[in-house]
Order: structure tokens, then C-alpha cells, then sequence
């Protein structure tokens, strides 16, 4: 067991638990938290380097590093664990952001409990990320939401009491669902040497889910994952959430857990049941392209700076979804370029959000003004997260865009082509509206607060951002930068994914 | 061609860029300036080489003696689907080489120009004068770049790099409120066109499944000669079958086309997406010269260029693309001409002149046919772009010395500068003759080529556009005489009479006034087509050029009559046509029509009734089951109070009315 890498992957944040635990002062406490996320940092590229490794010398499995250990005999649970392109891709954003959010709450009241309860959380984060099993998955699901109910709850801001518990019963809604498709999976998969199996890779090789079942356990698993993916309608604990949520939460929670959705989605819903897929995606492609120009006509009328970016990343957000939809190798592969990119910025945009408002006590920007002046660094790195946002070339958001877009419009012009309705086609050209409407809350934001005249004289005494600040939004900027210059690399990693038999039955065009 | 130098004309911009934005800081502001010039000042030299090697090294030119397109190296950055990749390259032909020309003489002069703009009258540097650099190095990249895109794609990469650029130096005294708005109104306006130019690209790569412009603008069709040479097999027989494919009655190729222009539309500030270029004039002034009026703005009318044997097609097919550049362009230069005669700041009378001179020369490709003088537009246009970026450049400049001197923008404040600043008066006349075209002045020559070939293709065009032309004669000499002549202002006391500036800014423009002078007799022709061969016919078109030099002539007269000394004649002259005189004082009111489809409809009539629908509708439907659940759970609280008393009633009726129950359901069905 212990010679899967993978393994320590959640090894590692309980021993950081423990650290913490022990640590009697917050030197310790930031000491343990940031010598952990380094490991986990070096841990992933390692993971990267060896994985890429093994694609080189032609080892063609769908999922690698695969390992399965007994955990409850009497109902088949295992903790298996694999990963292929997608998974890495996550697991690199997850410690990425672990880092630079353990920098962004340097000086968090309380630091032990809360950097107890983050490291819980990301513990989750990589366990969902590295299972194969569906019950473990759902289980470090839950592991990774409950720690937000407190996070939100004792450490937010606001309404905190409300945003905390509306959030966690919403996202439980969800999982409520999302339970009842798993346990729909396990009993109508195949069986395997007498058991039924929770393992994902084991159901697809042996035949898939019944085909009857599937209809209605498709929708059950994506509403379930959807919720936390903010699909339409189910999206408005996102708003309230964020606006009340400390930093390093709104970092990890809009950075990583809105990709457990997307990522949820794609690995059980569609993976599993593609047929249903295929013929329920309308459905949900009507919903998320509504997220998408929705959620960004409502950010262009916000003026709290979390709910302007809460509803831009239903926007985002949507899109990822609506790409996963396409059932398109392409449109699918930028959609997990598009969960990389958003949370990479996304987590910057909360970092600097949460920056400017420990200084000036306000995130309503018709209070604010002329920030450039005042704090040029914080400035500048937001006018970069709004370019990276609105998708400039040279940052993440404009190649994850482009391959959805191209993906999408390949298959709804094939589709329109071959009179298979137009529906993908009339979607697709929604959605790159976003484009345009994205372009105007971002400098509506850049214009009101960053730039013009100092709105108040107060604010001239503010200080620019400390070396931990720095260092947070530093990583994130690099890491946007490098998806947005060699976006090859990355888009080579994850398309295998989306190139195995599996889809080879549902995918008209590969 | 070794890959070296080309690459290093992108990657010096691009370190520069860099460098001065992450040390500029650290550097004194002299050395900042002194650095972004050089670092200009070789890649123009490279530029130069490279564009010499390309023209008259003999080693790109084909058997038959056409010049060849040549990709000196392409680089996969993306792949997609298919042979789908996003490349970066650098290809170099003909139009490519003449922009590189171009882009970086005026970046270079642009550049020298801002070490003496950007200070005030003692010397002192105007803060953020490293970040202008580092902005103007990063302009320079992204123009650079786009110019030599070997594919749409990297066109559009490029594109939007340039549109960034330009938002980053209109907004460069970002805590004024107009700069502000202004840099946002541009960026938001061309990101509206570019989503037509994505669309366009979305459906022309679908039908072709190529980006590449060489293989796009192969031979795709019989009868349409096109020398280029390709292996694009796949895309001939693509867009035809595509050409014929309907959608919403066009063919998907002129959808595609339309689109595309679209975006050129947006760049090159196309009636009716023209509205951002105005605004835009609230950059610092070298800004306005390099990016308004030079080289980003004629993005449009290069992108038309370089997909100019797909529109050939279009048009050979029964397309309407090439007509709707044509329709498009000639109505903007006539509008754009009515509206500079009445502008106040001279800024803005260049604006809409820069507007008026893009539309001409979409015109020109909207005329081009194969059977005028094989493509004569095409060269002319091109020549166009090349004679107006430095005859315009020339203009701004100088504007901006008289607008540092002065201190203002409206030429109210000027008046009788002759005496005070006779180099940069010199050379301001030099670029209102040669863009009035006068003869030898370089625009004489290619706005001549430009009305011959309108003349070749319809004669409403070409009396249309000679009447433009004869507009912009007229509107640049009011504007000269109004800043050079009049009765000069006394100067206050304690203030210095307006003089000319240092020779950083004296400089260039004595260099770019040569070039305006000299540049039409480049011979052109023998340089630029649109398939590589040397067109047959070359010279000038005599006929055409009297007359037009005859309408010049008599404009400028008109204009001497009613400027040259203060006088009652304008006045006159506005109140007999009151109505258009303050239409086109109000632009024809497009700010205001833009404001109301912006704020009225889509703020307050899409955006609001959305956020409130979230907050009430879809968030309350959310708290309602919350609320329910609750008062649910109140309700069937009292059930359990916890005393013994009224448990045992309550299991006492319980046990009875089950026990009745079964005794009856017995009784009742047994």
C-alpha cells in the first residue's frame, strides 16, 4: 500500500493535521502548513514527471498508479486509487492553491483550528481526486464540504451564520442525490466475481451501467455534482458563500471544490453512463449555457466585490460544464483546461479581493477608487487576474476558452450539418457571447475600483502588500501565465482522457 | 532565411516589455526612455534588413517572377482537433515585410518622440513614464506579431494583445475619469467586433479545417488565379462544397467573411463601430499617433488584404462580401470627412480623418476585381496604408508638439503659431498637402491608384469618393489654417510664447516629413499584388489624377477663402445648414445612440431584471424550502414536550384507534 505515491497524497495533509495539532505557536503553525503544501507541491510535479514518463514509453491504460486495498468487505468498498491526465491536472491546481492560500491567511485569528479545518478540507480535495472507488469518493466528498460550514461559519464575515448554512444544506441537497445515483450505480452495474463493485474502472471494462437505469441515474449524478458545480439554478449558495467566507476559504472553495462538481460530473456521470449522456444532455446543456451569459449580465450590476466574481465564476463555471456536455474530445479537454484556469484565477481574484478588503474594511466599490495609486502591486495583480479573466492571450482563460469554443462549435455545426438539430450550435454562439460581457464587469470593476480619482482620503494611508501577499499572488500569477503560454502541454496531458473506447461509442466525430 | 533575426524582431519587444515592466522601477526614468528607444531603434533595424532581404535578395521570387509567401517558421502552440493546431510563426510576403516596415519606423520615431512628450516644460518626467515604455514595447510585440501571423488564429491572438495594449495606453492617466472610460469604451466596443471576427473563424476553420493562410488563400477554385502555392487539397474542396453550403441566405463562406470583416470593422473603427476611436484620442498623443492612427487601427484593412483571395472567391461565387467592404467603407469616409469639418479639437479632427483615410482604403479593396488593371485596389490600398501611417503619424506628431507648446486641444486656444513653431508648422503643412493629395506629396500617388481603381469599377463610386477626398482637403487646410494662421493670442504675463520642442520631438518629425514628401515615389506597384506577380499595369492614370488634383486644388481654396483670417464666412456657412452643422458637431449622435442601447436596454432592461430575478425569484424559491422546512418542523414541535402526562393520552388515543381500527376493518371485510 505504501509504495503507491498516490497514497501519500492523503498521508501527507493527515500528518499535517498532526503537525498542526502539536504545534504550540503560530510559527510552528505556518511553518507546518507551508512545509507541507511545498511536499505536496513536489509531490505533484513528481507525480507529473512520472506520469508523463509512463505515457512516453507507450503504457496506454486508461488510469495509472492504480492500487486497491479491502476497506469493507461485506459491501465490496475498497480504497482504490489511479490517475490519468484529468486527475493530475486537479491534484496539481489543489496544491498549488493550498499554497498560496496557507500565504493569503498569514494572520488569521485563531490560526490552529482554522489551518486544522483547511488541511482537513484539502485532505478531502486530493482523496476525491485520487479515488477510483465511487464510496470512497463520496466519502472524501463529504470530507472535503464539511470543514466549509465551519470555515464560513466562526472565521466569515457578514451574514456568515446564514451564507455558512445555506451553503452546506444546499451542497448536501446535492449530495443527497448524488448518494442515491452512486448506490443506483453499485447495484445496476455489472457484477464482478460474485459482487457487485464501486470500482469505476471495474464497471466500465465489464459492460457499464444498465442502459435502463441509466436514464434515471444520469441526472441524479449530475444535478448531484452540478450543485457543487454551480449549474443553474442551484447555483446561489455560491454568492452568499463567497461574500462571507475568509479568503483562503473563498480561495480553496471557488479554486478547487467548484471542480469536484465539474470533475464529479465528467468521472461518474458522463464516464459511466454515456449513453444517457448523450441522449439527456440537452437537458443541461440548455442549463449551464443559461449559467454562463447569466451569471454574467448578474455580475455586471454587482457592486460587492465577492458577489461580482462569485457570479462570474457561475460563469465560468457553467462553462465547464456546458463544454463537459459536448461530448467532444476537444470541448472536453478545454473544459479541464477552463477548471485549471478558473482556478487558478479565481483563487488569485479572492486572494487580492480578500488583500484589499483587510485594508480598506469595504468591498462595495462605489466606496472605492484610484487603488492603483494607493497600492500599486494589489492593482496590478488584479488587472491581471481581469485579463486572465476576460480571456487575454498569454493567460489561462483565453486557451481554455478557445478549445471549448472550437470543440463546441466542431460539434454543433457537425451535428446542424448532419440535421441533428441546432441546439449545440445555438448554444455554442451563447456562449461565446460571454466573451463580450465578461470584457465589460471586468473593467467596469478595473475602472471603478483600480483606477480614476481616490475616492476615500483615508485610503491614502493604506500600505501596498507584505512579502507573504506577495509570495501568494506571485505563484498564481506564474501559474496562470504558464497554462496561457504552453497551453500544449497541458491540453496534451488531459486530451488522452477523452480519447479512450469508452466514449468511442457516443462520440460521433473522434 | 535563417529563423534568427525574424524572431528577434518579436522577441526585443517583447524582453523589453517585460523588463521594463518588472525593473522599470528600479531605473531612472532617462534610462528607461533611452532603453525602449535603442531596444526599438534595432529591432526597426532588423525589420529594415529583413524586409531588403525579402524584396531584393532575389531568393523569394518565383519561376515565373512572383514573389512568394514564405513561412520562416511556425511553431505549434495548441492543438485542437484534426489537423486543427494554433501555430506561431512568421510569415513573410509582400504585405507582411511592408508592415514590418512600417510598424517599427513608427514605433521607433514614437518612441524617440516620448522622451521629450513625456516630460513637462522644465524636464521633468511625467510619472509612469517607465510603464509607457514597457506598454509601448508590449504594443510594439503584439503588432509585431499580428503582421506576420501565419494563421487566423494567431491573428486573432495577436488581435487581441494589440486591443489590450491599447487599452493599457488610452487608460495611461488612469486617474482621469474620461481616460478611464475611454480606454473601457474602446476595449469593450472592439471585444464586441472581435466576437464576430471568432464566430468567422469558428465556421471558416469548421469548413476548412485549416487556419493556415497559405493554405487558405490557395488556388481554391478554376478561373481564379492564384499563384500561391499550397498543398490544400482538403481546403479547396471544403470551401467549395462550403460555398455552396446555405445558412440563413448567405453561403457559409460569405458568413465567415462577414464575420471576419466584422472584427476589421472593429479595429479599423468602421462606421458603425467607430465610436471608441474619437474617445480614444484621451491617450498621451505619441499613442494616438503609433496605435489611432498608424498601425493598430489599419488592422482592419491588413486582415482584408490577407484574406483577400478568399473575398475574390466569395465575389467570383456570387458572394456579397467584397460589396459589403465596399458599402461599408464608402459610407464611413463620407461620414467620417462631414464629421471632421466640424470638430474643435484637433486631436479629433485627425481621428475622424484617420477614420475617413481607413475607409478609403477598404474601399480600395472592396473595388479590386480581377479585371481592373488585375487587382489595382489591392496595391493601392496597401500603398495607402503605407503613405497614410507616415503622412498621419507625421500629423499627430505634430499635433502633439503644438498640444505640449499649448497646452490644450482645441485649436481655439492656438491660432498664428506659425511664427513661435516654424519646424513643426513646416511639417504639419507637409502632412496636410500630402494627405490633401497634392502633388509630389506621397499621398498624391496611392490616393490616385485608390480612385483609379474606383473609377475602373463604377463611376458612384469613384465621383463618391473623389468628393471625399476633396472634403479631407478642405477639413485639413481649416484645421491648419485655424492652428497656424488667425490673429495670435496675446501671451500672459509670466508665461513663455509656445516654441518649438526639443529635438526628440523636432526629430522625428523632420524625418517623418521627409518620408511624406519622398515615399510616393517608391515604386510600389512593382512590390505589392495581391497573387505576387507585378501587375501589368503601373504608372499613373493622368486622367484621374487632374481631377482630383483639380478638387484638391479648389477645396483648399475654399478652405483659404473661409480660414485663412477670421472672418464671417463660417459662420455663414453653419447657419445655412444649422441642422447638419450640429449633427455632425454631435457626430450624428452615434455616442448617444450607443449610451442608450447600453445603459437603457442592456444595463437596466437585461442586466438588472436578471440580478433581481437571482436574488428574488430563483434565491427565494431556495430560502422558501428552507423557510418551510422550518415552520414544518415549529409545527410538529409541540408534539414532543417532553411531558409524561400527555404522552400517555397521546398513546392511548394511538393504541385505540388502531386496535378500533383492525377490530372494525375485521368485522367490515370478513
Amino acid at each position: 500500500m505504501l509504495s503507491n505515491i498516490l497514497i501519500y497524497f492523503v498521508i501527507v495533509p493527515i500528518l499535517m493535521l498532526g503537525g498542526l495539532a502539536l504545534s504550540r505557536n503560530v510559527k510552528q503553525i505556518r511553518a507546518v502548513a507551508v512545509a507541507g503544501s511545498l511536499v505536496l507541491i513536489a509531490m505533484s510535479v513528481y507525480l507529473l514527471v512520472e506520469y508523463l514518463a509512463l505515457r512516453a514509453a507507450n503504457i496506454d491504460d486508461p488510469m495509472l498508479f492504480c492500487g486497491s486495498w479491502t476497506w469493507f468487505e461485506a459491501l465490496n468498498i475498497h480504497l482504490a486509487v489511479g490517475v490519468d491526465g484529468v486527475s493530475i491536472a486537479m491534484i496539481i491546481l489543489t496544491s498549488i492553491i493550498v499554497f498560496a492560500g496557507s500565504f493569503a491567511s498569514w494572520k488569521i485569528d485563531n490560526p490552529k483550528a482554522f489551518f486544522l479545518w483547511l488541511i482537513l478540507l484539502s485532505t478531502g480535495v486530493f482523496g476525491f481526486f485520487i479515488s477510483v472507488d465511487l464510496f470512497t469518493m463520496f466519502m472524501f466528498y463529504e470530507v472535503a464540504l464539511i470543514p466549509m460550514y465551519l470555515l464560513i461559519g466562526v472565521w466569515g464575515s457578514g451574514n456568515k451564520n446564514y451564507s455558512a448554512m445555506k451553503l452546506t444544506l444546499m451542497l448536501m441537497g446535492g449530495s443527497a442525490f448524488l448518494m442515491l445515483g452512486l448506490i443506483g450505480i453499485y447495484y445496476n452495474g455489472p457484477v464482478v466475481d460474485g459482487h457487485h463493485t464501486w470500482n469505476i474502472l471495474e464497471i466500465v471494462d465489464n459492460g457499464g451501467v444498465d442502459k435502463g437505469w441509466q436514464y434515471f441515474l444520469f441526472p441524479m449524478t449530475f444535478v448531484g455534482f452540478g450543485v457543487l458545480g454551480a449549474m443553474f439554478p442551484f447555483h446561489t449558495w455560491s454568492p452568499d458563500g463567497h461574500a462571507s467566507a475568509p479568503t483562503a476559504v473563498s480561495m480553496l472553495h471557488a479554486g478547487v471544490l467548484m471542480k469536484l462538481g465539474g470533475y464529479g460530473c465528467f468521472r461518474v456521470a458522463m464516464y459511466l453512463m454515456p449513453e444517457a449522456a448523450q441522449e439527456l444532455s440537452w437537458i443541461f446543456l440548455i442549463l449551464t449555457g443559461i449559467s454562463v451569459v447569466y451569471g454574467a449580465f448578474s455580475a455586471c450590476v454587482q457592486t460587492d466585490l465577492k458577489y461580482i466574481n462569485a457570479y462570474s465564476s457561475v460563469s465560468h463555471c457553467g462553462l465547464v460544464l456546458f463544454a463537459i456536455l459536448m461530448l467532444n474530445q476537444t470541448a472536453m479537454t478545454g473544459a479541464v483546461m477552463q477548471m485549471l484556469s478558473h482556478g487558478l484565477m479565481t483563487a488569485l481574484f479572492f486572494a487580492l479581493i480578500g488583500m484589499i478588503y483587510g485594508r480598506t474594511h469595504t468591498r462595495d466599490i462605489r466606496e472605492m477608487g484610484g487603488m492603483m495609486k494607493i497600492m500599486p502591486y494589489l492593482a496590478v495583480c488584479y488587472v491581471i487576474a481581469g485579463f486572465a479573466s476576460l480571456g487575454l492571450p498569454g493567460l489561462s482563460g483565453f486557451v481554455a476558452e478557445m478549445t471549448i469554443f472550437v470543440g463546441s462549435f466542431q460539434q454543433g455545426m457537425s451535428e446542424f450539418l448532419a440535421g441533428a438539430g441546432s441546439l449545440k450550435l445555438v448554444f455554442t454562439i451563447v456562449a461565446c457571447c460571454s466573451i463580450v460581457i465578461t470584457a465589460v464587469y471586468i473593467l467596469r470593476v478595473v475602472g471603478k475600483l483600480l483606477l480614476g480619482p481616490v475616492q476615500d482620503k483615508h485610503h491614502l494611508q493604506l500600505t501596498d502588500a507584505t512579502w507573504w501577499e506577495r509570495l501568494s499572488t506571485v505563484t498564481l500569477i506564474i501559474s496562470v501565465a504558464a497554462i496561457g503560454c504552453c497551453p500544449n502541454f497541458f491540453a496534451d496531458l488531459i486530451r488522452d482522457t477523452f480519447n479512450g473506447d469508452i466514449f468511442h461509442a457516443v462520440l460521433p466525430l473522434n | 532565411m535563417e529563423a534568427t533575426l525574424p524572431l528577434l524582431i518579436l522577441v526585443l519587444p517583447l524582453l523589453m516589455f517585460l523588463f521594463l515592466g518588472l525593473f522599470g522601477k528600479f531605473l531612472s526614468h532617462k534610462w528607461a526612455g533611452i532603453i525602449g528607444t535603442v531596444g526599438m531603434g534595432v529591432t526597426m533595424i532588423i525589420a529594415y534588413y529583413t524586409a531588403y532581404t525579402y524584396f531584393f535578395s532575389g531568393q523569394f521570387v518565383g519561376a515565373d517572377g512572383e514573389r512568394l509567401q514564405y513561412i520562416v517558421f511556425d511553431q505549434d502552440w495548441l492543438s485542437l482537433w484534426g489537423n486543427l493546431t494554433i501555430k506561431l510563426g512568421f510569415l513573410i510576403d509582400p504585405i507582411s515585410a511592408l508592415m514590418l516596415v512600417v510598424v517599427t519606423t513608427i514605433s521607433f520615431m514614437v518612441h524617440l518622440y516620448s522622451n521629450g512628450y513625456m516630460r513637462d516644460h522644465h524636464g521633468v518626467y511625467e510619472t509612469g513614464f517607465q510603464r509607457f515604455y514597457a506598454f509601448l514595447s508590449l504594443f510594439s510585440f503584439s503588432m509585431l506579431g499580428l503582421v506576420v501571423a501565419t494563421n487566423i488564429f494567431q491573428m486573432y491572438i495577436f488581435w487581441e494583445l494589440v486591443g489590450a495594449s491599447s487599452y493599457l495606453l488610452i487608460g495611461f492617466y488612469y486617474t482621469k475619469p474620461s481616460a478611464v472610460s475611454a480606454s473601457k469604451k474602446a476595449f469593450i466596443v472592439t471585444r464586441f467586433a472581435d466576437l464576430g471576427f471568432l464566430i468567422g473563424i469558428l465556421i471558416l476553420s469548421f469548413t476548412t479545417e485549416t487556419f493556415d493562410f497559405m493554405s487558405l488563400t490557395s488556388s481554391p477554385l478554376p478561373g481564379v488565379e492564384n499563384t500561391y502555392y499550397v498543398d490544400a487539397a482538403t481546403a479547396t474542396t471544403a470551401l467549395e462544397s462550403a460555398g455552396g453550403q446555405m445558412f440563413l441566405g448567405g453561403s457559409l463562406m460569405t458568413w465567415a467573411l462577414v464575420l471576419i470583416f466584422m472584427g476589421g470593422m472593429g479595429k479599423s473603427a468602421m462606421m458603425p463601430l467607430h465610436i471608441w476611436l474619437p474617445d480614444a484620442m484621451e491617450g498621451p498623443t505619441p499613442v494616438s499617433a503609433l496605435i489611432h492612427a498608424a498601425t493598430m487601427v489599419v488592422a482592419g484593412v491588413y486582415l482584408v488584404a490577407r484574406l483577400f483571395p478568399l473575398f475574390m472567391i466569395n465575389n467570383a461565387m456570387g458572394g456579397a462580401a467584397l460589396d459589403i467592404v465596399t458599402v461599408v467603407g464608402a459610407l464611413t469616409a463620407a461620414y467620417a470627412a462631414i464629421v471632421a469639418c466640424t470638430q474643435i479639437d484637433i486631436k479629433r479632427v485627425l481621428a475622424f480623418s484617420t477614420i475617413s483615410q481607413i475607409a478609403f482604403m477598404m474601399v480600395s479593396l472592396g473595388v479590386s476585381r480581377e479585371g481592373m488593371h488585375d487587382n489595382l485596389g489591392y496595391m493601392a490600398s496597401m500603398f495607402h496604408l503605407f503613405t497614410h501611417a507616415m503622412f498621419k503619424a507625421l500629423l499627430f506628431l505634430g499635433a502633439g508638439a503644438l498640444i505640449h507648446a499649448v497646452g490644450s486641444n482645441d485649436y481655439t486656444a492656438m491660432h498664428g503659431l506659425r511664427k513661435h513653431m516654424p519646424i513643426t508648422h513646416i511639417t504639419f503643412l507637409v502632412g496636410c498637402l500630402a494627405i490633401a493629395g497634392i502633388i509630389p506629396f506621397s499621398g498624391f500617388f496611392s490616393k490616385d491608384e485608390i480612385l483609379t481603381a474606383c473609377f475602373g469599377n463604377s463611376a458612384v463610386a469613384y465621383v463618391w469618393m473623389s468628393l471625399v477626398a476633396g472634403l479631407t482637403a478642405f477639413y485639413m487646410f481649416r484645421l491648419y489654417y485655424l492652428i497656424f494662421w488667425w490673429k495670435e493670442h496675446n501671451v500672459p504675463q509670466g508665461h513663455h510664447a509656445p516654441k518649438d520642442q526639443p529635438w526628440t520631438m523636432t526629430l522625428p518629425l523632420i524625418l517623418l516629413g521627409i518620408v511624406a514628401i519622398f515615399c510616393g515615389f517608391v515604386p510600389f506597384a512593382d512590390m505589392v499584388s495581391w497573387n505576387g506577380h507585378a501587375p501589368h499595369h503601373s504608372g499613373i492614370n493622368w486622367t484621374v489624377a487632374s481631377i482630383s488634383l483639380a478638387v484638391a486644388i479648389i477645396a483648399i481654396a475654399i478652405a483659404t477663402a473661409m480660414y485663412r483670417k477670421e472672418n464671417a464666412m463660417p459662420a455663414k456657412m453653419r447657419s445655412f445648414f444649422p441642422r447638419l452643422w450640429t449633427a455632425a458637431h454631435k457626430r450624428f449622435y452615434f455616442d448617444e445612440l450607443y449610451m442608450f442601447i447600453t445603459h437603457k436596454i442592456i444595463f437596466d432592461r437585461v442586466c438588472k431584471p436578471i440580478a433581481w430575478f437571482d436574488r428574488h425569484i430563483i434565491d427565494g424559491t431556495m430560502d422558501a424550502f428552507a423557510a418551510i422546512t422550518n415552520k414544518a418542523s415549529y409545527a410538529i414541535r409541540g408534539l414532543q414536550s417532553g411531558s409524561a402526562q400527555s404522552y400517555v393520552w397521546v398513546y392511548l388515543i394511538g393504541a385505540l384507534l388502531l386496535g378500533g381500527g383492525t377490530v372494525a376493518i375485521i368485522f367490515l371485510f370478513f
